[in-house]
């Protein structure tokens, strides 16, 4: 599903995406069985000789170019139809277009011994309406009664974060859960670039060296990394002691370790840009929010880009107060990285630790244990620096942590402006209610005491409060 | 029979009646001049309250407050008390009484907000010092009664009695000291004091052995300390028939200042009149009794002599009589209640006790 929003994404199309998972037997029973997991998208669809490669083989990965992406590896689909094909022995069914005349229908098993695609059936269809995207069948054994209140909250928080999309899904059951889009706007799509010395590292290095036209040192860095012109490159190269017109390939090893240690170290390349980088826009951010949580308040903060070890990233926040935002104790906190909302292991996020342990929401007079709140801090980068596998939670990098504090305090300062205006504009509606209240008794009956049939006109008088507002005591 | 007549129960609700319409006209003028209206009244505050040695009770100060419905937290109070007002006007216009309780009830369908019956009671008190009359005067009555026994005529000056006339021996038990009761004119009696009694056991003891045709006197069970009602009838039977008081209750700080405001007031209603007796007298039971009677006692728990503490201090305590008897304490730490005189049997107090103390107190 994710590959289907970035496919979207990228060719500018508000992705619609279809989701259903139903069991064998057509019930949701308890524990392990078999459910097929169908996913349809309205993307760019896979030319269709890249298509045995793209579900039949780990690692062939459309993410070979240094852009943001959600993946880093584009391991993610493959893995899916891998464990797929490992729990039932069935071939993932992919059927795609690109627009073109035909529509391709294949079903692919994973040779794992050769690393290669084995394709059990290829049909052609006519494509009149010239439809484009990727519609992918994997059966898989699976217990869906567990997973479900996962499921639906990784569709709920995908919903906040891609506002420009539909979503569908039904379950097992036939339910349909439906998460419409807010809007057509999409945020503008990275581009991609060269590699920033400080995140280059000995095998990346080895790698390019070895397929590298370029004949001397000096082309060699400016051809292949970012921001370095012909005197960054001369002046870098003479820091690192290599030559500047030594080929490339005749780097050794020792040369190459040399070389990866002093990118780390040259204090003088520039940062890298934000171009890459493709932020969701507080707008969109702002919109994503509204649209599923309906609160009553929400302050969006965009910091400016950033760098970590010479990656590029951009820390998104959001605070949100009131409305639909339930009550739970404690803030709720939506973590997305690279559009991807991370589910698990909240607590060691360092989000978590920035905004349970570091920001004083006292300050901001917000009691987190009573408040409806909920804090939103989405991370783009080229490298989201996870601290597992699993890809769930983020290091304690930082220049990350930084940016996510100070981006919290900016919007919760937002926020605490909106309490008290809110408090104040309150206090202000209760005053008058009580001049209103109040009066017109006065009036009646101390006009009953002085035996007057004619109550006097108070009118002027309440006017007169909500003109001055001003009290005397 | 002398008859020393103050004022008379009507001439009071005339004059009630008139401050209320004055309080209407003013409220209303000020509205119609479009300012917002205001009220100025004695402040109740207890660095407001002072004691007067001249008049021997307590008063209110010259400090005023003043009440702005400009302001926000004025205009609830404001409002209530002249929806209280309005009620009492139409109380005393249609000849009915209500009680502090009442009032509570009854404002809850004009929807003045008053939140507990403290409160109401409290704006009760604040229109009693804006107009200046006690609240019996504008027909609002506590809930406690006390009673009265006596060969006291009084004439009813509510409406449905009005101008029927009672003899107040009519009732084995004494006649309660209702609202009708303490707006009824005193008519004709034969009595030559009046004598106050804290306990019921006692005032029925004193029925039996018919002290009041003994010693010609009004029996007037105050049933503890003495509610405002009572108090303004004692005060009247002083004033108006000149008749000497005498009060008699346990022996102890409490019942000690049972006596104490029947003579002096208390500072809860210094900003109110015509509800001490100033001449009234502490007949008993003393601390010294306990002494000289040899009367069956207990000691005083810490409590008691907390209060002992505080009585001492107070200007009212300052005469002789007092301090004197509050040393006494001090010095036996007993107390004994009036009922101690039974273990001489029923007669001695009457026949022996009261006699003497009489004789003892002209003295004081």
């Amino acid at each position: 599903m994710e590959n289907s929003l970035d496919a979207g994404e990228f060719y500018r199309y508000p992705p619609d995406i279809y989701l259903r998972i139903s069991s064998e037997d057509g019930k949701e029973t308890e524990g392990a069985t078999v459910h097929t997991i169908r996913v349809e998208d309205n993307g760019s669809g896979v030319p269709a000789r890249h298509i045995p490669s793209a579900f039949g083989q780990v690692f062939y990965g459309s993410k070979y170019k240094l852009r943001q992406s959600r993946g880093t590896f584009g391991l993610g689909g493959t893995m899916a139809i891998l464990y797929g094909q490992i729990t039932t022995s069935k071939p993932v069914k992919v059927i795609s277009s690109t627009a073109g005349k035909c529509i391709h229908e294949y079903d692919v098993l994973i040779d794992i011994r050769r690393n290669r695609p084995m394709v059990l059936r290829h049909k052609t269809y006519n494509n009149p309406d010239r439809w484009h995207g990727t519609v992918i069948e994997i059966k898989m054994e699976g217990d869906y009664s567990r997973a479900s209140a996962k499921v639906l909250e990784y569709l709920k928080q995908t919903a906040i974060v891609v506002p420009y999309a539909n979503l569908s899904f039904v379950d097992p059951k036939g339910r349909l859960y439906r998460f419409e889009r807010a809007t057509k706007e999409m945020p503008k799509p990275p581009t991609e670039t060269k590699l920033h010395p400080y995140g280059s590292d000995v095998e990346t290095l080895k790698r390019m060296v070895s397929t590298t036209s370029c004949k001397n040192m000096v082309s060699f860095m400016m051809e292949h990394f970012h921001k370095v012109g012909r005197k960054m490159a001369l002046n870098f190269l003479e820091y690192a002691k290599i030559p500047p017109k030594k080929r490339p390939h005749r780097l050794k090893t020792e040369d190459l370790v040399k070389l990866a240690k002093a990118m780390k170290e040259f204090p003088h390349f520039r940062a890298p840009s934000a171009d890459c980088l493709s932020p969701l826009g507080e707008d969109l951010l702002r919109t994503g929010i509204q649209k599923e949580l309906k609160p009553e308040f929400v302050a969006v903060r965009q910091r400016s880009p950033s760098v970590y070890s010479g990656y590029p990233f951009i820390v998104e926040v959001a605070v949100a107060y009131g409305g639909e935002i339930p009550k739970t104790g404690s803030i709720l906190l939506y973590r997305f990285a690279n559009r991807i909302p991370l589910l698990y292991d909240e607590a060691s996020d360092v989000a978590w630790k920035v905004v349970n342990e570091e920001v004083n929401w006292k300050y901001y007079n917000v009691n987190p244990a009573e408040a409806p709140l909920a804090v939103f801090v989405h991370i783009c980068s080229t490298k989201i620096p996870y601290r597992s596998v699993g890809k769930e939670f983020v290091a304690e990098v930082p220049e990350i942590e930084r940016e996510i504090l100070n981006g919290v305090r900016e919007a919760a300062r937002e926020l605490s402006l909106f309490l008290s205006r809110r408090k104040s504009v309150e206090r202000e509606k209760r005053r008058l209610d009580i001049f209103e209240r109040f009066l017109p008794k006065i009036a009646r009956f101390s006009s009953e005491l002085a035996g007057k049939d004619k109550v006097p006109e108070v009118k002027p008088l309440l006017k007169s409060v909500a003109k001055y507002g001003a009290e005397e005591d | 029979m002398v008859r020393k007549k103050t004022e008379s129960m009507k001439d009071r609700k005339k004059q009630v009646l008139e401050r209320l319409k004055e309080l209407g006209e003013n409220i209303c003028g000020q509205i119609e001049k479009g300012i917002f209206p205001w009220l100025e009244m004695p402040s109740r505050s207890t660095s407001n309250i002072q004691y007067d040695k001249k008049i021997r009770q307590y008063v209110l100060g010259d400090k005023t407050i003043k009440r702005v419905t400009r302001n926000v937290r004025h205009i609830r109070p404001f409002t209530q008390l002249v929806w209280l007002g309005d009620m009492v006007n139409m109380l005393i216009r249609q000849g009915k009484t209500s009680t502090l309780r009442d009032m509570f009830y009854m404002s809850q369908a004009y929807e003045v907000d008053f939140t507990d019956q403290a409160e109401s009671d409290d704006i009760v008190t604040d229109l009693e010092s804006l107009i200046k009359f006690a609240r019996e005067d504008f027909n609002v009555f506590p809930e406690e009664r006390s009673a009265i026994y006596a060969n006291l005529t009084i004439e009813y000056t509510v409406p449905r009695y009005e101008g029927k006339r009672l003899n107040l021996t009519v009732h084995p038990d004494g006649v309660i000291i209702g609202p009708a009761l303490a707006s009824a004119e005193f008519i004709d009696t034969d009595a030559e004091m009046v004598l106050c009694i804290e306990k019921g056991a006692m005032f029925t003891r004193f029925l039996e052995e018919e002290v009041h045709k003994k010693f010609k006197a009004v029996l007037i069970h105050t049933a503890g300390q003495a509610p405002r009602a009572t108090r303004h009838i004692i005060h009247r039977l002083n004033r108006e028939l000149n008749l000497p008081v005498y009060i008699f209750c346990d022996a102890d700080p409490w019942g000690m200042h049972i006596a104490q405001v029947i003579i002096s007031g208390s500072a809860n209603a210094a900003h109110l009149r015509e509800l001490t007796t100033p001449d009234a007298k502490w007949a008993g039971v003393w601390a010294s009794d306990i002494v000289k009677y040899q009367l069956p006692s207990e000691r005083l728990k810490e409590l008691d002599l907390k209060r002992l503490k505080e009585l001492e201090r107070d200007p009212r305590y300052r005469e002789e009589l007092w301090q004197r008897e509050i040393q006494v304490f001090y010095d036996i730490k007993k107390k004994a209640e009036q009922e101690a005189f039974s273990r001489y049997g029923l007669t001695k107090i009457v026949e022996d006790y009261l006699p003497k103390r009489m004789e003892e107190i002209k003295s004081y």
